[in-house]
């Protein structure tokens, strides 16, 4: 095994790594929060850079304009012909970006970048000018989310060839010795002669699978940042510890599954070239020794998590969808448009979509010239509202068991949906069908006097109950509206659709419905009532695609929280 | 495109309904666009950016800003059926990147602004639709698309023709082009307008199986080490492969079509429940072009077989009662039409 290695030292490291080769590995994400940790390592960081190196930082809400380049208003007009204004992308060539807040980058931002990253050059075609330049760099990714949840678009870590997490180290630990300057660039000129043998590739490729790493771009990655790591310590070749470092810093921190037991993998091809480098271990004993490197960086409790929630691309959450509205929101730039529908004008970017055309239009005239094409109206963004359905399981088994309590967290959850001003609706189902007991309204008053009015006993029909609530959803859905499903039941159906009892045709039929919503994409949430969780429950909150939350030892309280952390 | 050596098309391990598909849109243009959607890190764009490599010139009329084509009289500009002497050059494919943040003006043209602002003088600069004209329209993550761009491109892409009016200028040019779409499904679902105008739709996956995957490391590190030794080593490959497109296209209008390929194309879309014509024409449209790519004389079973999931998967109405992915539906329905 490998000893676990320092974490500041593996970090430092990665810095004087990121500094020999910055375009090839893309860069890293730094996971902390603001702090002198973080500030040391990037200190340290653009101390190993040869000086002159360009670093910039990237504003979170960068317009366009800013971020790929484009017209420059001012010294057109002053010259009378087309001036460029470079891009931070074209500014950043050859050094780093710095990302503050990357967590929170919106997902345009990030395809922006991240076709920076593919291409080495920044593309635009804005404001009557098509740009090209060339953008050879690294990103560095300031994550300071919190929980599981907040990260990176998942597109831009994956070309990021680091991923630290400095949350843990003392700032008492960032002293560690670090390769000084000098190394570095006698480093980056020995780079493009380091020879990587078929070995060391086979053997990351199959660390990569024995990980559950999906994405081809992380053993490319870790190739690369082995090569900055044998012309670091002067070697014309990748040696295996070499290979072990790029498993540890590259793939280790990206594993999604516990390695398999070695008999399950498939052995990797035979080596072609085996017999140039006898004193090489075989691919297969290499892949080990990196897999075992590895997995000593795989970030502790990341297994757990994933054993407990599968990766889901949507998850019930707190906000709606975003959407563009002409009308409120957040703002986000303008576009081309009419004044109609009570949409806004962007003054200024109307000035300056006219001001070129001045000359053309009016000759000396002083009077500003303004066309029905410049007109330039606001967009904003909006998160659509969220619409939660509470649907309620009010038949004999669940009454008996939990009704008063379910009712309890539901009244909690509509505080919380009141303080979110989102919509709520109320269906609860019992007997042979489901009763909408209230549409989707604001009023949580008559929310919580519908509810208490809610009376219990008779069957368990959870396939009807779950038809009517696609139904709902979708007439929700299609406002523009984000729907939330609430289940809140002990999961034994024994009503079919057709109103007769029979516990097997019933869960059969209920399983159908709740992959009915999976498939329409309704995020959900089920709240099992049942005293002890149960199969049952857990198998439909499976096919439903949602988060299962058993009652037992909770009380109401519990759900609510829960449910917001959804 | 640029400067950029390309990865050649031909060192693409796997993905073969991809590069099918792509394939296809350049043996017979007219099929409707290619729609890759897919994992991360599977070469959705080294593999349309390849394509650019590989395709060869085309004849257009000199000093034209549209490539107009000297052998379609009818679809001339309104500048080349006044321009005398006709004189034709070879130029390449053209393959135009729409990036993210292009604004209007830009993609369909607009006023020189050079010459309004240094001559006072209008005159129309052409955009991207115009450079794309009788090539690729390649858009990168299309579904982070601006809305308003998407609706652009819908009604250029139909219509086959560009319409600017501005500043008093009224220009048209023709802007036939293949739409060629890439994106990630994480990060944003496809307006259903936009899928079904597209012909074809690839789904893509990470190979699962190791050989391929060191295969696609060992073979992209390669590139990236010796460009252009690489490039030479695949050169070969890449000539036989536009020999091959280039012989398809000629032999495409004699690509004959039995009664019973026809029945069985339109069972198969029948059996789907594929909303409209469009599914079906796609489907044989494809099989044609296939079948040209193969050096057969006739569509058959094998070609529609092979074509029918790409030309269909897109198309199908989202049952929510059946939770499989389109992709199985079109298996399924394949194995249920296809019996022997």
């Amino acid at each position: 095994m490998t000893p676990t290695a320092e974490p500041w030292v593996d970090a430092a490291r990665a810095a004087a790594l990121l500094a020999i080769d910055p375009a090839g590995l893309g860069g890293a994400t730094l996971r902390a929060p603001p702090g002198p940790v973080r500030e040391a390592w990037l200190a340290l960081l653009r101390g190993l850079l040869p000086p002159a190196t360009p670093w910039r930082r990237l504003p979170l809400g960068i317009a366009d304009s800013r971020l790929l380049g484009g017209l420059d208003l001012a010294a057109t007009l002053q010259s009378g012909r087309l001036v460029a204004e470079r891009g931070l992308l074209a500014e950043a060539d050859g050094g780093l970006l710095l990302l503050a807040m990357a967590e929170r980058l919106a997902p345009g931002t990030a395809a922006r970048l991240v076709a920076a990253l593919d291409t080495g050059e920044v593309a635009a075609e804005r404001d009557g000018l098509t740009l090209r330049a060339p953008a050879r760099l690294a990103l560095i990714a300031l994550d300071e989310g919190i929980g599981p949840d907040e990260s990176p678009p998942a597109s831009l870590l994956d070309r990021l060839a680091l991923r630290l997490d400095l949350a843990p180290i003392p700032p008492s630990a960032t002293t560690a010795l670090a390769p000084t300057a000098g190394q570095i660039i006698a480093a980056r000129a020995l780079l493009p002669r380091i020879a990587a043998g078929p070995d060391v590739l086979e053997a990351l490729c199959a660390t990569a699978a024995a990980l559950g790493i999906d994405s081809l771009r992380p053993p490319l990655l870790a190739l690369r940042l082995a090569r900055a790591a044998a012309a670091l310590a002067g070697r014309e070749a990748v040696a295996e510890e070499d290979a072990a470092l790029a498993a540890r810093l590259v793939l280790g921190p990206r594993a999604t599954q516990a390695p398999a037991a070695p008999e399950q993998e498939a052995p990797p091809p035979p080596p072609e070239t085996a017999e140039d480098q006898p004193p090489q271990p075989s691919p297969e004993q290499m892949g080990e020794i990196l897999l075992a490197a590895a997995e000593a960086a795989i970030p502790a409790g990341l297994l757990d998590g994933l054993r407990l929630a599968p990766a889901r691309t949507r998850t019930p959450g707190t906000s709606g969808t975003r959407r563009a509205s002409p009308l409120r929101g957040r703002p986000i730039g303008s576009r081309p448009g009419e004044l109609r529908g009570g949409a806004r004008l962007a003054l200024v970017d109307t000035l300056r979509a006219a001001a070129p055309w001045q000359r053309l239009r009016g000759g000396g005239s002083p009077r500003l010239r303004i066309a029905r094409e410049d007109i330039r109206i606001r967009r904003f963004q909006q998160r659509s509202e969220t619409a939660t359905l509470f649907l309620v399981d009010a038949s004999g088994s669940a009454a008996l068991h939990r009704l008063a309590e379910a009712k309890g967290a539901v009244e909690l959850l509509l505080a919380e949906c009141y303080i979110r001003r989102d919509r709520v609706a109320l269906l609860a189902f019992r007997g042979t069908g489901a009763e909408l007991l209230l549409p989707p309204t604001h009023s949580l008053v008559r929310a919580r006097r519908s509810l208490a009015a809610l009376p219990g006993g008779g069957g368990t029909p959870i396939a009807s109950a779950l038809d009517q609530a696609l139904a709902l959803a979708d007439a929700i859905q299609r406002r523009g509206q984000t729907p939330l499903l609430v289940l809140l039941t002990d999961g034994r159906a024994n009503i079919a659709r057709d109103g007769r009892p029979g516990r097997e045709r019933a869960m059969a039929e209920a399983l159908e419905a709740a992959r009915a919503l999976r498939a329409a994409r309704i995020a959900a949430l089920l709240v099992d009532t049942s005293p002890r969780p149960q199969e049952a429950g857990r198998s439909l909150a499976a096919a439903l695609g949602g988060r299962y939350i058993p009652l037992p030892y909770a009380d109401a309280a519990a759900i609510s929280r829960a449910v917001r952390q959804g | 495109m640029t400067g950029r050596r390309a990865f050649p098309f031909s060192a693409i391990v796997g993905q073969e309904e991809m590069k099918l598909a792509i394939l296809i849109a350049a043996i017979d243009p007219g099929i409707g666009g290619v729609l890759v959607f897919g994992d991360r890190g599977t070469g959705k764009s080294t593999a349309i950016r390849a394509l650019a490599a590989l395709l060869p010139e085309i004849p257009v009329i000199e000093g034209c800003p549209y490539r107009c084509d000297p052998a379609d009289e009818a679809a001339l500009c309104a500048e080349c059926r006044t321009r005398r002497p006709l004189r034709t050059a070879m130029a390449p494919v053209p393959v135009v990147d729409l990036p993210l943040g292009a604004t209007e003006d830009r993609v369909l043209g607009a006023l020189d602004i050079q010459r309004a602002l240094a001559e006072g003088v209008k005159s129309f600069e052409p955009g991207l639709l115009a450079r794309a004209h009788r090539g690729f329209l390649y858009i990168d993550e299309v579904n982070l698309l601006e809305d308003h761009l998407v609706d652009l491109l819908l009604d250029v892409a139909a219509s086959g023709e560009n319409v600017v009016e501005r500043e008093g200028l009224s220009i048209r040019h023709p802007a036939r082009f293949v739409l060629v779409g890439s994106g990630n499904p994480e990060e944003g679902e496809l307006r259903p307008q936009l899928l079904d105008r597209f012909g074809l739709s690839v789904e893509v996956t990470t190979p699962r199986d190791l050989p391929s995957r060191i295969e696609v490391i060992r073979r992209r590190d390669a590139f990236e080490r010796d460009p252009s030794g690489f490039t030479a080593h695949w050169s070969g490959a890449e000539a036989e492969l536009r020999r091959r497109i280039l012989a398809a296209r000629t032999r495409l209008p004699d690509i004959a079509l039995p009664d019973a390929a026809l029945e069985r194309a339109a069972r198969l879309c029948l059996a789907l429940g594929t909303d409209g014509l469009r599914g079906e024409l796609t489907l044989i449209r494809a099989a044609r072009a296939l079948a040209a790519f193969e050096g057969e004389a006739e569509v058959d079973d094998a070609a529609l077989r092979r074509v029918a999931p790409p030309a269909l998967r897109h198309r199908l109405r989202r049952n929510p009662l059946d939770e499989a992915v389109s992709t199985t539906r079109v298996e399924r329905a394949i194995a249920e039409v296809f019996v022997p």
